[in-house]
């Protein structure tokens, strides 16, 4: 309980005081490259994800969860 | 997990620099599987496009064209053609650094529809360098049986829940990381299939007239992902999943890739994949009598197995300065090819005794899978 509390206050302090971007944005030209996407070609992909759900017994958590570059 | 997730999602302070939606697109695919005397292809469409800086609509459709020879077909049925048509729309709405997802879709075959809906929330965080999901989906399906007439629609109630989390770890480098649990509810059998008992003492075989599976499944996943850049115009990639259910089928699956582009308009793919899982509790290649159990089945996607997928893509880019309303475009050329091996699951296409089961052979064989497509930025 007494992490919880820490963690809670942690992160309320920090929306108090903005947290520097590790990556600045000048430096994300090598994220923002095509070769860095995870999903790269949605509809290859989700055909791709379409082929292995109908013959493997697993299914789930397949692809990204989106964004992530901080290129925007 | 999904209400731990939220109030994490309302504590991050979300600062600095707006997210945007994707670009406006649209991809148009023929694609083709060919593997073990099934072939599947055909076209699939999907379209991006943005009613102002907030809103973005897409929509899609695909159709599966299938010729099916299979195993599993010849030696309980006969051979046959169908196809399945699958449409879907849906909406992204942006506020500040959090994007709001809708959309849903519908799939018909003659003897099998699906409707699913899906809502997801996506927040961006410190500068847009995190990125959490969280998505829920809700299916509702139902079963038919074309070769019998007395067999009563069987519903199916499906759903998910998904969080997700990326993250940029420094200037060359991002991972992320997801979770899904996918419950289900209803008649999770083929209709068509049936286990396969010995008879009259070991002397004879015989099929039943449908497996019987459990009522219900849940099973959970866990995967991360990472890809790092290298200098100049190259990166690597790579990605773990494991997978449980309360089926007993545990699973992993690894992959790794390399993508390069040479100069403005090329780009090239080469990856390896391997998969392997162990096999439900209730399959069987053959059981030892009628009713040996509560529950049987002998589906090979539900039987211990492996494979292994080697994958070539290459891609080039057209109109780079733009034409008329275009912004630009990429033909695409992708190629995996997979081979399945069976642990417990056999080839019974001739065996027409019983003495012959010990000496049938595991099933292996090749899949082939191409994706040709355009995409077009405008």
């Amino acid at each position: 309980m007494k992490s919880v509390f820490l963690i809670l206050l942690l992160l309320g302090s920090s929306a108090c005081t903005q947290v520097e971007p590790w990556v600045k944005p000048y430096e994300r030209a090598n994220l923002a490259d095509p070769v860095m996407l995870f999903e790269r070609d949605p509809i290859s992909d989700s055909y791709m994800h379409h082929v292995r759900e109908a013959r493997e017994g697993a299914r789930g958590a397949a692809g990204s969860a989106g964004g992530g570059c901080g290129c925007n | 997990m999904f209400k731990r997730g939220l109030t994490l999602l309302l504590l991050l302070p979300a600062i600095v620099q707006a997210a945007v939606l994707p670009e406006d697109r649209v991809d148009l695919l023929y694609h083709s599987y060919d593997g073990q005397d099934v072939e599947v292809n055909g076209p699939s469409f999907l379209v991006r496009k943005s009613l102002s800086p907030n809103v973005s609509l897409t929509a899609n459709y695909y159709v599966d064209n299938i010729t099916s020879a299979s195993i599993d077909v010849v030696t309980q049925g006969s051979k046959y053609t169908e196809n399945r048509r699958e449409g879907g729309i849906g909406a992204d709405f942006l506020y500040e650094d959090t994007t709001f997802t809708v959309g849903i879709s519908n799939s018909e075959e003659n003897d099998y529809s699906a409707t699913t809906s899906w809502f997801g929330l996506t927040q961006e965080f410190f500068g847009g360098l995190s990125t959490l999901s969280l998505g829920y989906g809700r299916g509702s399906d139902e079963v038919r049986r074309n070769d019998d007439p007395d067999f009563e629609p069987q519903d199916v109630d499906r759903r998910s829940y998904r969080l997700g989390f990326t993250q940029v770890l420094s200037k060359n480098a991002v991972m992320g990381a997801s979770w899904e649990t996918i419950s289900d509810e209803g008649y999770l059998n083929n209709p068509y299939r049936g286990y396969r008992f010995l008879t009259n003492t070991g002397a004879g075989f015989a099929f039943s007239d449908e497996e019987i599976y459990p009522g219900t499944r849940t099973s959970n996943a866990a995967s991360v992902r990472g890809r790092y850049f290298l200098a100049p115009d190259a990166s690597v990639h790579a990605e773990y999943r494991y997978f449980s259910d309360d089926w007993d089928i545990r699973a992993h699956n690894i992959e790794f890739g390399y993508t390069r582009r040479w100069g403005e308009r090329w780009l090239g793919e080469v990856g390896y994949r391997y998969y392997t899982q162990t096999g439900s509790d209730f399959f069987s290649n053959v059981f030892a009598f009628e009713n040996a159990q509560n529950f049987m089945g002998r589906d090979k996607e539900y039987s211990p197995f492996d494979n292994h997928t080697l994958r070539f893509g290459a891609s080039y880019q057209f109109l780079p300065d733009g034409w008329w309303r275009l912004n630009s475009g990429t033909i695409n050329l992708n190629y995996d090819f997979i081979r399945f091996s069976y642990d417990e699951y056999t080839d019974n296409t001739n065996t027409t005794d019983a003495s012959q089961i010990p000496n049938e052979k595991l099933l292996e064989y090749d899949a082939h899978v191409l994706r040709l497509f355009i995409s077009i930025w405008f």
